[in-house]
Formats: structure tokens, C-alpha cells, sequence
């Protein structure tokens, strides 16, 4: 099965709880942005009851959780926004 | 022309970017930071921002509004990193020929900015700090 690359960035409480505000990927064909989201809750207690991913972008524009992610895409989880 | 900086805003040059001798009102919102939340004290936020999508975000938000008022013209800027209380973290001008849609435009601009940009605020007082919007959820 193709492994596919993904760039993960981390942003506000998000990059506080991963330490780092960003990490490369190897993905299997088919993984989903939902199922990032999945592992990270699996890595970090901080995040295990955050069931539903936050808001998703993918490549700098909001996307469905179910987005299929492709090689070289960037993924980012987007904590509920603050701004003004 | 960016959206965001790292500096102090200055309302006074924003205004004389957009008025027009045509225009007969302007609206300037400025955001500023309060020393209070949630009733909790507040010294300072740290204002974060995933930079290239804000940017494009925001620029959506101009265009939205541009098409909706074409009378009306406008800008924004939004400032990051660390701020204190009293520092403005955003300014928009609005500029029309006439009040109501100036007040409108401005009204949506900040309505908006505040429901899709990726910005985030970490609040800073004396009991510790923490990211506005996360309470509660992990």
C-alpha cells in the first residue's frame, strides 16, 4: 500500500499540548482527516475526551472531517477561533 | 498588503488609506484588550494565528463585504503576539459616501472576522493563563 506524506501543523492550546508546531506524517492510502485527529487523541491525554475533531483545514481552506488526505497536503486542526 | 502584523496598529493611517473625497462618513472599530474576562483578571493575550489561511480568510470577509456594500471601502488589520490591556488588537475602517452603510459594513466586518479567521488568544493573569474557547474541553 503507498505511503503518502502529510504535514501536520499545530496551532494555539494545540501546539502547547503536542509540544511542536509541526510534524511530518506517513499515512496510508485512504486515512481520512478524522483519523489524524483520531490518533492524536490516542497520543496526548489531554485530548482523549475531544471526541469530534475541531474545525479541519486542509491546504489553508476549512474541510470535512471525511477529507481524504493526499500526498503533500497539509493538515491543521483549528481549536475554536479568537480572533478581534 | 498583509492583513496582520506584528506592530502597533495605527488607526490614523488605515483611515487615510481608504477615505475617499467622495466619502461623507467613516467608522473605525478598534478592538482592544480588556482587563477582565469571564470574571477573571487579565494583564495581557497572546494572540496566535495560522498566518497564510488568515489571511485568505479575511480576504474573503473583505471581498464578501465589498460585493454586499460596493459603495463602501475598507481595511483591516489585525495584530499579533503579545498584547496588554489597552493595546488594539484590530482596527477596521469603513468608508461610504453615507453613515448607515459604513456602520453596517464595519458592524459585519468584525461579526465575521470573529466566527471563521484562525486567530486564537491566550489570555495571561495572575492565576495562570490559558487559551480562550478550550475551557472545559479537555
Amino acid at each position: 500500500m503507498p505511503i503518502m506524506k502529510v504535514r501536520l501543523l499545530f496551532f494555539a492550546v494545540l501546539r502547547d499540548i503536542a509540544g511542536t508546531d509541526m510534524r511530518e506524517l506517513a499515512v496510508d492510502e485512504g486515512t481520512t482527516a478524522r483519523d489524524v485527529w483520531q490518533s492524536l487523541r490516542n497520543e496526548f491525554a489531554k485530548l482523549a475526551d475531544y471526541t469530534p475533531p475541531p474545525m479541519i483545514a486542509v491546504n489553508e481552506s476549512y474541510a470535512d472531517p471525511e477529507t481524504i488526505l493526499r500526498d503533500g497536503d497539509e493538515l491543521a486542526f483549528i481549536p475554536p477561533v479568537a480572533g478581534g | 498588503m498583509s492583513y496582520l502584523t506584528d506592530d502597533p496598529i495605527d488607526p490614523r493611517a488605515l483611515v487615510e488609506r481608504v477615505v475617499r473625497p467622495s466619502d461623507g462618513a467613516y467608522v473605525l472599530f478598534e478592538g482592544v484588550v480588556r482587563n477582565h474576562h469571564d470574571g477573571k483578571a487579565v494583564e495581557s493575550i497572546f494572540y496566535d494565528a495560522y498566518r497564510p489561511m488568515a489571511e485568505k480568510e479575511i480576504d474573503a470577509i473583505v471581498r464578501e463585504i465589498a460585493a454586499r456594500y460596493p459603495d463602501v471601502a475598507l481595511a483591516v488589520v489585525h495584530r499579533l503576539g503579545h498584547l496588554v490591556v489597552g493595546d488594539s488588537s484590530i482596527a477596521i475602517v469603513a468608508s461610504s459616501p453615507h453613515r448607515a452603510e459604513a456602520f453596517e459594513a464595519c458592524r459585519m466586518m468584525i461579526d465575521r472576522i470573529k466566527e471563521t479567521v484562525p486567530i486564537w488568544k491566550k489570555e495571561r493573569g495572575p492565576n495562570g493563563e490559558e487559551w480562550v474557547g478550550w475551557q472545559g474541553r479537555c
